[in-house]
């Protein structure tokens, strides 16, 4: 039998202002159990835990239950209160007279009747609580990083500063991501490569850091503190160690008409190529899909150029295996595709691009080396039209576009129009908008300088159709503070497209059993407090893979999340939660029902001996689950039909006790 | 193959050439159009009030009679093929409409919107296909630039038209192509060209049907082919006197089956 103290919480008034604690404290005392109670103004200060360590040692206490606020608030607290006393920390139990009890009535009598019957429910479940110790695992200290822009590139040498190794995998030929395309940045217009480069340069340098490029995660088994990750290192026919990245190859392939990617397709590459100069590692890639002799055998050339002797048409995908202690997810975003959007007329003329394509028009390294030539004719556009909100906040499309705001259009399409009537003052440059979202450090000075000094027409509407005619663009617009259509001649049409989280994502949150929102973002642990961590233990979200954001936010998120992992590498031990999940074996039949529930991959099945009365011995498939990877949702108590399963400090019996204790 | 037929009014008088080359072309492309026995007028427009029962009818009663005879139902006015695809939609998607109508027509069996419905268009381009269409052609129309004209009703709403990209449909273009002429590219092919408010607001509707032939003739268009009967008459009365002609009559030319204009 348990020896129980009851402490009840005035909370100020916030509690005893609808709840008359005295009668819930007396009331409490003939439960069974119980055999001391008491009521104080504040239970969770110094004085009121004194009070329970008091009470603790007086009455030899074995259980506590303590009726305040939410378990959320002080639950933690009360717990440390009872370790100190010499308790097991897992026999107190809140019972919530305030956020669901006194801030919810109005009248005193209803509300001591419900902070009672609260009570009484806790007091049930204590009688039934057993002490529990959380389990211990180890600490593998490596971390791993997936996608290699400035996201991943920020996180990993954060880590790595911090003294732990670090892996990233990128699945393109060269880290860098999105941020490596751009042009300028907003708000201070500082060149983008001139800022990412370097932090590149410090990645391929970084002793802690290892960079597997052109490589994809293929499997993650494991728990925090102990991933196994299986990479696969694709083929790029050339020997990365030995390659100088000189380009020797690269100008004598044959192969010259492939859609450059790295310039979104509007001008060519080779078949053999290094995306851009200043790629890392600057190593060359063949492309299979393109090359002659990895295609028919016939050619070579690269080869017989190459001095160092690194071309390696023989080379095979590589799987490599490592274990990590913590994995970051930084797979970035694309804009989406504007096939659906064919009032815009993306695909009936090359005038029409998106603004990443502008960005690369824009770029001196670009194809046209930075001068701002249309792609038809390579002519100078004299009227440029910029439609925001290409796809974003798109509810009554969802079939096209996306819910969401995507953050970064407005600041990118007003630096564009700036840019453009700085270099080009003889340029009409019309923005088209819903709204001006501007709420950034320097961000809406920044815009009203692109309307005040630079003269861009803003106009708050839409573009309802653009068509193609002749060599103009003829679009239709309405402006909804002159109320009237308007009908502009454009020469280019630049479209904010929406944003949306890489393809990539979505299988890797499976392998992480990590969770999304229904557009594909990875879901943070919480919103608000924990916004750079997965619900996953173990797994930390960098960049816009969680949602839209900018360059700032994002590398601020990178730092947050490689904060987050130096926090996890520098223990030596994990400690659990022992509130987990644990089969009863003689009970469980087998069925994997438990399995599929669990979305955290913490059940597994093994073949178990099992001893019978004749001293036989019958093998059974039994569910084991990993005290390292279960959260503790109890979603497998729920499924499993043989009653086997049951969460520890939330045992069936214990639940049943409660509700009893409530209907009685 | 035999399909059920609804002309629709305007068919009966003012476009009885729309009507009378539809089915000839038809016979041509093995196909036969049955017309449904004692069709009613479509009503002319989709009510979008929820609880108007009445003015649509007329267009289950001619879903069901295709159905009876497990036939698609074929129609070429753009406003009775609108009326038609939007009340067979309603049918299928609100339990209540489709209650209300099948107790007040009271069928042997309830008409649950299972008739495929095709606009003469889609006929053409998804039975009969535009490469057999290509095939009979005996007439081709030697390059003549011809600007194709959708207007409203014939693509939108898209969600239950579902008949090519309302933003940039090629149903026109493709058949133009088949039939030997050159579609013309301009920006006014699926803009309205004043509809009903020729009645309300003359000038406005003018000003509407002007710009489409005005756009069209700037792009060369020697011709604007159109399906719809209300596109042709506004386009017609407040155009710049550019030949507009139902997508039936080139048909017509092109397989060799069009009388001689002295006797029509």
């Amino acid at each position: 039998m348990q020896r129980i103290g009851v402490f009840v919480c005035w909370c100020g008034t916030n509690i005893a202002g609808t709840v008359d604690v005295a009668a819930v404290s007396e009331a409490l005392k003939s439960e069974p159990g119980v055999v001391f109670s008491t009521n104080y103004q504040y239970m969770c200060s110094q004085a009121g835990q004194d009070i329970i360590k008091d009470a603790v040692k007086e009455h030899n206490l074995t259980g506590i239950v303590v009726c305040s606020c939410s378990p959320r608030m002080h639950e933690a607290t009360f717990r440390k209160t009872a370790a100190a006393a010499g308790l097991n920390p897992y026999m107190v139990e809140i019972a919530n007279i305030r956020e669901q009890c006194s801030w919810v009535h109005k009248d005193m009598l209803t509300g001591t009747e419900k902070a009672i019957i609260l009570g009484k429910a806790a007091v049930a479940k204590v009688n039934l609580n057993t002490p529990l110790t959380p389990g211990e695992s180890p600490v593998t200290k490596r971390a791993l990083v997936i996608g290699g822009g400035i996201a991943g590139i920020q996180t990993a040498l954060d880590i790595a500063d911090a003294g732990f190794p670090v892996d990233i995998v990128e699945k393109n030929p060269t880290i860098g991501g999105k941020m490596a395309q751009l042009d300028k940045t907003f708000p201070t217009l500082d060149c983008a490569a001139c800022i990412l480069t370097p932090k590149m340069v410090d990645v391929a340098q970084h002793e802690n850091i290892r960079i597997f490029s052109y490589s994809e995660v293929e499997e993650i088994g494991g728990f925090v503190g102990n991933f196994d990750v299986k990479i696969k290192k694709k083929a790029r026919f050339v020997k990365e160690d030995i390659c100088t990245g000189c380009g020797a190859c690269v100008e004598k392939c044959p192969m010259k008409k492939i859609p450059n990617e790295f310039n979104l397709g509007m001008d060519n590459r080779r078949a053999v190529y290094i995306p851009f100069a200043q790629a890392v590692p600057k190593v060359a890639t063949i492309d299979p899909s393109a090359c002659n002799m990895l295609k028919s055998g016939k050619c070579g050339i690269c080869s017989k150029v190459c001095t160092a002797g690194a071309i390696d048409y023989k080379q095979k995908d590589e799987l490599i295996e490592e274990k990590y202690g913590a994995i970051v997810v930084a797979t970035g975003f694309n804009p989406i595709s504007m096939d659906k959007f064919d009032e815009f007329a993306y695909n009936q003329s090359r005038d029409v691009i998106t603004s990443l394509e502008f960005e690369r028009l824009t770029n001196a390294a670009g194809p046209t080396q930075g001068k701002l030539l249309r792609p038809s004719d390579l002519e100078h556009p004299h009227t440029i039209v910029f439609v925001q909100c290409v796809g974003s906040r798109c509810d009554a499309c969802a079939e096209k576009g996306k819910e969401y705001c995507s953050k970064i259009c407005c600041m990118y399409t007003a630096k564009h129009a700036m840019l453009v009537r700085d270099k080009y003052p003889d340029t009409e440059v019309y923005v088209f908008y819903i709204d001006v979202r501007t709420p950034g450090k320097n961000f809406d000075e920044f815009y009203r300088r692109a309307v005040e000094e630079y003269g861009v027409r803003y106009i708050k509407g839409m573009v309802g159709k653009i068509t193609p005619e002749g060599d103009k663009l003829k679009v239709q617009a309405s402006d909804l503070l002159a109320d009237k259509q308007l009908h502009i001649d454009a020469d280019l049409v630049v479209l904010a497209a929406a944003i949306e989280p890489d393809k990539t994502a979505r299988p890797l949150a499976t392998m992480l059993t990590a969770s999304m929102d229904t557009n594909d973002f990875f879901t943070e642990a919480h919103p608000k407090l924990r916004p750079v961590e997965s619900p996953t233990a173990g797994v930390f979200l960098s960049g816009t893979c969680q949602g839209p954001k900018d360059i700032p936010e994002t590398v601020s998120q990178a730092s947050a999340a490689a904060a987050k992992v130096i926090g996890l590498l520098v223990k030596d031990k994990l400690t659990g939660n022992p509130c987990i999940a644990s089969p009863n074996e003689l009970m469980c039949n087998g069925c994997s029902s438990c399995e599929r529930v669990c979305p955290y991959g913490a059940i597994t099945y093994i073949d178990k001996e099992f001893p019978q009365p004749d001293r036989t011995v019958a093998v059974r498939r039994v569910a084991q689950v990993n005290p390292a990877v279960c959260q503790g949702c109890g979603a497998c108590t729920v499924a499993c039909m043989s009653g086997a399963m049951d969460l520890r400090g939330f045992m069936s019996s214990q639940i049943i006790a409660e509700v009893d204790a409530i209907c009685k | 193959m035999k399909v059920s037929y609804f002309p629709g009014c305007t068919l009966k008088n003012k476009a009885v050439i729309l009507d009378t080359y539809a089915r000839k072309c038809a016979e041509v492309l093995g196909v036969t159009l049955e017309e449904i026995e004692n069709w009613q007028c479509c009503g002319g427009v989709f009510t979008t009030s929820k609880d108007e029962v009445a003015t649509k009818l007329s267009s289950v009663r001619a879903l069901k009679y295709a159905q009876d005879r497990n036939q698609p139902l074929v129609s070429v006015c753009s406003a009775c093929h609108n009326v038609i695809k939007q009340t067979n939609h309603a049918i299928q998607t609100d339990a209540e409409f489709s209650d209300k109508v099948n107790r007040y027509i009271a069928p042997e069996s309830p008409y649950t919107g299972d008739t495929q419905v095709y606009h003469y268009l889609e006929l053409l381009r998804d039975v009969v296909g535009f490469d057999k269409v290509k095939e009979k052609v005996v007439n081709p129309l030697g390059g003549r630039k011809i600007a194709p004209y959708y207007g409203c009703l014939l693509l939108r709403p898209n969600t239950v038209m579902q008949m090519d990209d309302p933003e940039n449909p090629q149903i026109f273009e493709d058949l133009i192509r088949a039939l030997g002429g050159e579609p013309v590219a301009y920006s006014m092919r699926n803009e309205c060209c004043g509809g009903y408010v020729t009645m309300e607001n003359p000038e406005f509707a003018k000003s509407k049907s002007k710009a489409v032939t005005d756009n069209a003739t700037a792009f060369g268009a020697e011709c604007i082919v159109t399906a719809c009967p209300l596109c042709k008459y506004n386009l017609d009365k407040n155009g710049n006197s550019v030949p507009v002609v139902y997508f039936t009559e080139l048909l017509a030319e092109a397989l060799g089956v069009k009388e001689d204009e002295t006797n029509a």
